[in-house]
């Protein structure tokens, strides 16, 4: 018997070869050189069945550990609500390839307008891409932005405060690219303002990356740094995570002239680490400098509102090794996961995940230092839903003990560091367990 | 008296004194289509020959704007941001940076109309 | 479909005071103090307001202008369209998975570890190759880490002049534009009329400044490079490495591996050969692979089995770098490894055949009416250069916008570059005889109404949700934003 994905039947085999006047399938194959053919089957299990198959991924899935989460340090878990899943998996959604061809391809291209519409909105800057892979090649993708915007300057200054993970990223494509990476001191957990002003003035920089909240979950205050970069004609890059900025001064009120992160925040699961989703957002003025698809409208023949992708001389494919980026798909998906995300959410929806989110934050932070055991690393600053806490004991033991009891306290940042997040999932009675944790550890 | 000039990259110089006005011939307009946007230099920018200082955009092309000449950007066509699609109605006249010319010796490297008008035919 | 009420905007649904989430009580009293108000949002994002029902039914009609594999037939060349199977979606939406944070420790962990090590694992086999990363996001994303992979090589023999990268001339332009992201140059071969490398034509390129030399196999035109042993050669001797672009896998299962061919280093796009939904886009995966004694470079984390079974995570010095901040679009990872879990051996090794089957199949099927530049057994696509008959003037893109009207996706048009009319087929292993029957009446329905009635073909599509869009129009005044579009209608 065949495998039930392939419909062929002998007899069906033998007539398309007969078609084909070929003898057999080997016959197809018949110039592949006799010293590169496999010689014997894959080194592989043999067929399972879908049973087995379901059977051997729960018991994969078993394997991790179901935990009460309080870790974040750019991913979040925040609610995904069900009506997301029922409809990405519609599979005129999720069995389309890129829309290259728009008179079948109008639900992807409207979603993807709708997903624009939206962070654009967000981040409050004038335009948006279809999307990126994740917030980490976002961001790197935004500094070859910058430094290709500035024509011959290729000097980029990056906060101390950006998120490691992302900062490696950047590094990465930094150094293939030929851009000079600089770091931006940071002064009790912010960027240090005078350093960058300095920095500035030494001239060649064509962009400055900043984070919104920081890796620390600290609001840092930007009263005129849009202008000091804009003076030295460096372009301002936030990347800034999207649930929070429901609350916070979005990236353009800031003056950005991008806005870049990951939009796991807006409900993705977490997943163990994909997919999410890397949004870019800019102003009009770069929007040619802008990588990826980005989707229009416009009308077809019959005059009717019609959705393309435009703007592709940019793209890839036509600019080959001009291009800004070589990126060619996006998280497609993801995007509609964000668009039916933040239309569920709505302005108030968001606003209040996020002022949930800040409550708990300040609660917990607020019980843990009660303790006597752990204080906060940056007292004076403001923060939202993440916070970074200094502990008497060794935060692995912490991190052990909170998972043997089912709850996973944070993400280390070093020994005696940890960052920990809420989200409107924890609720007080987890704090409770939090806190029993941390008290009953060794003194 | 001005004196027109061409590059294989199908751009021309149309130049008076030490004054060049810079844009694509006509074949180069033909051949791309639709002008949906021109990507210009600043003014100020220098510009050297045989480099890029910009790019033209049709709906599924583009094309890098190759400098004929060596020089200083004086001026750049604005009308083309609002209208790019001036272009294509009239390339000689709608050109796309003036540069004052700060090394002549790069215009012998051009092409006369006669030799232009040749390649393209070939 | 597309009517005017279906066809509005999730905005134009939106209405003051309408919700559609519902939120938990979190039990936390405490009264905090605000944030300063220079650090808070002035304006209040314009994001819809809609109830529950109104939000799935917009977003039901939207799905129903669209048209993916389970829709039909999708003979997309070079993208292997495959039908997606519906166990991998179960699997990778298990809680066990979903509700993993990245940054969860190792041992808690071990699960999602385990599954992304037996994918690399699994691929290392099916490639040839010593060791895989899945990290890379997509295809481009592959194809840059591996180009990295290639420089790192190179820099850690104190060799960085080598900065060139060669590529048939029937390469598509992402190649070029990942070269120059990862601070390469490509230079051009010029290839044989069937589009096959020359390894005449390459020798006079290599030389002490060549990185790797890029190729897939078989090629864009769906033949099988013969002259690989001979090149890869060439290319060694000259120092630098041969890159495998995986995007024409699918045929070589069960056939040849890459690492078999004398390839260095090789991405797979596993939305292609494994099976994984295309998504509109994405979330796709690029995972690289290489040979023995390039382990090293490969990017950070790295998952690692020890020698007690567990496994774990590393950074190493030696990696090129990061490319991802995690382990890549792990969901979709899960799916591939379903997927080869379920072909199992046995089913992998039968996949190639049949997808070439399937090619010739059409392709002898339709030769006397399309112009079959390149005669002769292809392998999982084959082009042709638009209908035999000129004299009609219907063009590959009128052909393919008639396809629409019969309900099928669009083959690939207008590359590779090689020729003027190209159409590039693809028909993959999971399309039955009688759909292939099917498709090759209609393409001689069309080929008939293109002679009998070209207007009308060129008018094409008729009966698609939308008709053609005004391209022009879209690029000249470009309106990306729901906020653009009220503007223009105030303006």
């Amino acid at each position: 018997m065949p495998h039930h994905y392939f419909p062929h039947t002998p007899e069906d085999v033998a007539e398309m070869l007969r078609r084909c006047g070929v003898g057999s399938l080997a016959d197809l194959y018949a110039d592949v050189p006799e010293e590169l053919r496999m010689t014997k089957d894959y080194c592989l299990p043999e067929p399972k069945s879908e049973p087995e198959i379901r059977e051997y991924f729960k018991h994969l899935a078993s394997a991790n550990k179901q935990l009460t989460c309080f870790a974040g340090a750019g991913y979040y878990n925040h609610y995904t609500p069900a009506v997301i899943s029922h409809i990405t998996g519609r599979s005129e959604f999720l069995t389309a390839y890129t829309p290259y061809q728009p008179e079948i391809s109008q639900g992807t291209l409207q979603y993807i307008f709708e997903y624009q519409s939206m962070m654009a909105e967000l981040t409050g800057m004038d335009v948006s891409n279809a999307s990126m892979y994740d917030g980490a090649t976002a961001t790197a993708e935004a500094v070859m932005m910058a430094v290709a915007a500035a024509r011959k300057r290729n000097r980029v200054l990056v906060s101390a405060t950006l998120n490691p993970a992302v900062r490696k990223v950047v590094d990465t494509y930094a150094r293939y690219h030929g851009v000079r990476i600089d770091t931006i001191p940071a002064c009790e957990g912010v960027t240090s303002l005078s350093d960058l002003e300095k920095m500035l003035a030494d001239g060649d920089v064509a962009g400055v990356v900043l984070a919104e909240p920081n890796f620390y979950g600290i609001v840092e205050d930007w009263t005129d740094v849009a202008e000091m970069c804009h003076k030295a004609k460096a372009l301002l890059i936030v990347n800034a995570i999207p649930s929070d900025l429901a609350m916070l001064r979005s990236p353009g009120e800031w003056g950005a002239d991008i806005a870049v992160g990951d939009a796991q925040s807006l409900g993705m699961p977490l997943s163990s680490g994909g997919p999410y989703l890397g949004y870019i957002c800019t102003t009009k003025a770069l929007i040619r400098k802008l990588p990826g698809r980005i989707v229009g409208a416009t009308t077809d023949a019959d005059g009717r509102r019609t959705f393309v992708l435009t703007l592709q001389a940019r793209e890839q494919h036509i600019r080959r090794d001009k291009a800004t980026s070589n990126i060619c798909s996006n998280q497609g998906l993801m995007a509609l996961h964000t668009a039916i995300y933040l239309s569920v959410l709505g302005p108030e929806g968001l606003r209040e995940v996020c002022g949930k989110s800040y409550a708990g934050a300040h609660e917990l932070a607020s019980r843990l230092e009660a303790t006597g055991r752990m204080k906060l690393a940056y007292p004076a600053q403001p923060f939202c839903n993440e916070f970074l806490m200094h502990t008497d004991f060794p935060v692995d033991e912490l991190i052990a003990q909170g998972v043997a009891m089912g709850l996973l306290p944070g993400v280390k940042v070093a020994d005696d560091a940890i960052l920990i997040a809420v989200t409107e999932l924890n609720t007080s009675a987890q704090m409770d367990t939090f806190v029993e944790l941390v008290n009953r550890l060794p003194k | 008296m001005s004196k027109l000039y061409y590059s294989a990259t199908h751009e021309y110089a149309n130049v008076e004194g030490n004054i060049a006005f810079v844009g694509i011939t006509d074949y180069a307009q033909h051949q791309l289509g639709n002008v949906v946007y021109v990507d210009m230099p600043e003014e100020g920018d220098e510009v050297t020959a045989g480099e890029e200082f910009g790019a033209v955009e049709s709906v599924k092309a583009a094309s890098d704007l190759i400098s004929p000449v060596t020089g200083i950007v004086l001026e750049v066509n604005e009308a083309l941001e609002e209208n790019p699609r001036l272009v294509n109605e009239d390339p000689m006249a709608n050109w796309i940076i003036k540069v004052e010319i700060t090394d002549p010796a790069s215009l012998e490297q051009l092409m006369d109309k006669e030799a232009y008008d040749k390649m393209i035919a070939e | 479909m597309n009517s005017t009420y279906y066809g509005r905007l999730i905005f134009e649904l939106s209405k003051e005071g309408r919700r559609g989430c519902s939120l938990p009580d979190t039990g936390v009293k405490g009264d905090y103090a605000p944030l300063p108000d220079n650090l808070l949002r002035t304006k209040t994002p314009a994001l819809p307001r809609v109830d529950e029902p109104t939000l799935v039914r917009h977003y039901h009609n939207m799905s129903a202008n669209n048209f993916g594999v389970d829709s039909g037939f999708y003979p997309l060349g070079s993208c292997t369209m495959k039908y997606n199977p519906k166990i991998n979606e179960e699997v990778a939406a298990l809680e066990g998975f979903t509700a993993v944070h990245p940054l969860q420790p190792d041992y808690a962990s071990q699960g999602s570890l385990e599954a992304y090590y037996t994918l690399c694992r699994a691929l290392a086999e099916i490639g040839g190759m010593s060791e895989f990363t899945l990290n890379p996001f997509a295809g481009a994303h592959g194809e840059l880490t591996g180009l990295m992979v290639i420089r790192a090589y190179h820099q850690s023999r104190g060799d960085d002049k080598r900065r060139v990268v060669i590529v048939p001339d029937s390469a598509h332009g992402t190649n070029p534009a990942s070269a120059a992201v990862a601070g390469l140059k490509v230079v051009e071969v010029k290839s044989r009329p069937d589009g096959t490398l020359d390894v005449e034509a390459l020798r006079p390129l290599l030389n002490d400044e060549v990185a790797a030399v890029m190729m897939t196999n078989p090629n864009t035109l769906g033949i099988f490079e013969t002259d690989i042993p001979e090149i890869a050669k060439a290319v060694h001797e000259a120092g630098a490495l041969m890159y495998y672009d995986g995007a024409n896998l699918n045929p070589l299962l069960g056939v040849a591996r890459p690492g078999d061919m004398g390839f260095d280093v090789m991405h797979i796009n596993l939305h292609k050969t494994f099976s994984t939904p295309h998504g509109g886009g994405g979330p796709g995966s690029g995972p690289v692979g290489v040979r023995k004694g390039l382990e090293q470079f490969l990017p950070n984390p790295r998952v690692v089995r020890n020698a007690d079974g567990t496994f774990s995570l590393t950074d190493t010095d030696t990696a090129l770098g990061s490319v991802s901040a995690t382990l890549g679009n792990f969901a979709v990872q899960l799916k591939a490894l379903a997927y080869i879990l379920t072909l199992g051996a046995s089913g992998l090794m039968e996949a190639g055949s049949l997808a070439t089957l399937n090619a010739n199949y059409i392709k002898e099927s339709l030769k006397d009416k399309y112009l079959l530049p390149i005669e002769g057994v292809c392998k999982h696509e084959f082009v042709f250069d638009g209908l035999a008959d000129k004299s009609t003037g219907v063009t590959t893109l009128n052909i393919a916008k008639r396809l629409l009207d019969y309900g099928y996706h669009a083959p690939t048009i207008y590359f590779p570059l090689l020729f003027h009319e190209s159409l590039m087929i693809e028909p993959t292993e999971t399309e039955s005889k009688e759909t292939l029957d099917q498709f090759i009446d209609t393409m001689c329905t069309i080929a008939d109404e293109a002679a009998s009635d070209p207007d009308m073909v060129k008018a094409a599509p008729h009966t698609t949700p939308v008709r053609r869009p005004d391209d022009t129009q879209a690029a000249l005044t470009p309106k990306v934003t729901y906020s653009d579009l009220i503007a223009d209608a105030d303006a």
